[in-house]
């Protein structure tokens, strides 16, 4: 899908900053993010990468500026079925397997149309290990799940915060992989990265996050 | 695409919830060992005279509920908030409010419903007078909630802390006292054989308003622990 200038971009920034306690985490920024996009945001640790995506996906309210969601102010309320956030706690119930967490991710955000649990889980990797509990898996294999349910659930705008930790070379791969079938079919992400990793296919727009001061 | 209905919604949850109290059932087994105990240990240390049990019986069969429920408050939402479960929870298109009542129910149905359910054998076991039977069971059905979903507010508030079991205590127990009150006022009600309507109206009243109020603090809590 080409970015059309006349459609609204999915997510904006306007002078977008956090304080916490009077004292500044990051900002003030602005960018925008079209369908079809991906964008790195990179920043060192403490740049408040985290901090911005938590800002972003509405579950923390911005110190100054706003964030657009398809031309709109953004509140918790209007998210419905929009954003994924991927975060560094990836919200999967270690005592459940990675189908009963991927079932319970789909009762809570729905489903993507096409695409079944079991087929995510396959084309993440992890054929085999369906039914066996998510504790027994290593932190790449818990990654892979959480990456599933980013296919399963029908947000457009995906929200990755550091994508590439844990992952072997083959999973930096798969990830890149996924990005780029979200981009095809219209979809966006923003990836966050301190940048020991990379988003190697195509030339993705790189936002940096400089740490205030 | 299916974008998934509140009822499936929760149903997942309920089923997920369940489903992880099903992998840990010997620790969701404790708080009703506790009470048990408690109140097996009370006829060895006050004597076996019918008399003086009787008189007791009610009071403590709520007191060991109470605190049995207490033993498992603190885990409500604790570990939903330590694996961004709730991040996910908070970010899902359907009400907060309404899925943390829906954890909320699975608490009540799995620490106080079962005790609810043996508590006739222990009131045998106590020598609680017939008539007042029925009437323990109904203050139970009544107040085990209630103290489920004031209990839940509590924990919504101190779940962002560390080290919060004390807090928590302390924050919990004066708002269980009046419903413990009013319970115990029942009780007493039906062993003089005076009229026990008020009491339980009172206890359906704060069950009615904590129904309505609590899942809403709940969620205005923990959407502050999370920022």
């Amino acid at each position: 899908m080409n970015p059309d200038p006349d459609t609204p971009p999915l997510l904006e920034a306007r002078g977008l900053a956090f304080a916490r306690n009077d004292e500044p985490i990051f900002g003030p920024i602005d960018f925008a993010l079209r369908h079809g996009e991906v964008v790195l945001m990179e920043g060192d640790n403490g740049s408040g990468k985290t901090t911005l995506l938590k800002v972003l996906s509405g579950l923390v309210e911005p110190s100054a500026g706003a964030v657009l969601l398809n031309g709109e102010p953004l509140t918790l309320a209007r998210l419905s079925h929009q954003v994924a956030l991927l975060g560094h706690l990836l919200g999967l119930k270690g005592e459940l397997s990675p189908l009963q967490n991927l079932r319970f991710a789909i009762g809570l955000g729905g489903l993507r149309a096409g695409i079944t649990p079991n087929q995510a889980l396959l084309s993440v990797g992890l054929e085999g290990f369906e039914e066996v509990p998510l504790r027994q898996l290593s932190a790449g294999q818990k990654k892979r799940v959480a990456l599933a349910r980013l296919l399963l659930v029908p947000a457009a705008l995906w929200l990755l915060d550091e994508p590439y930790a844990n992952l072997d070379r083959e999973g930096i791969a798969l990830v890149n992989r996924l990005l780029e079938v979200h981009a095809r079919r219209g979809g966006a992400a923003l990836i966050t990265s301190h940048g020991a990793y990379a988003y190697t296919s195509g030339t993705p727009r790189r936002i940096p996050l400089k740490a205030v001061a | 695409m299916s974008y998934g209905t509140l009822w499936g919604a929760c149903r997942a949850l309920l089923a997920r919830d369940l489903a992880l109290l099903w992998r840990r059932r010997g620790d969701a087994l404790n708080p009703m060992l506790f009470a048990l105990m408690v109140v097996a240990l009370f006829p060895f240390a006050i004597g076996p005279e019918p008399q003086v049990l009787g008189r007791i019986a009610a009071g403590t069969v709520l007191v060991a509920l109470l605190l049995a429920g207490l033993l498992s408050l603190d885990a409500l939402f604790r570990s939903d908030l330590e694996d961004g479960s709730l991040e996910q929870l908070v970010l899902s298109p359907h009400p907060l409010a309404l899925l943390l009542a829906c954890k909320i129910f699975v608490h009540w149905l799995t620490t106080a419903l079962p005790l609810v359910a043996i508590a006739p054998l222990v009131g045998e076991m106590l020598f609680l007078p017939g008539p007042v039977q029925p009437v323990l069971l109904a203050v139970l059905a009544l107040s085990t909630p209630l103290l489920s979903l004031i209990g839940a507010v509590c924990v919504a508030l101190t779940v962002g802390m560390r080290r919060s079991g004390m807090l928590l205590a302390l924050l919990v127990l004066p708002l269980y006292v009046p419903v413990l009150i009013f319970a115990a006022g029942a009780c007493n009600a039906a062993q003089n054989g005076l009229p026990v309507a008020a009491p339980l109206l009172w206890l359906g009243a704060g069950l009615a308003l904590s129904l309505v109020l609590a899942p809403l603090a709940c969620a205005a809590a923990l959407k502050i622990s999370i920022s």
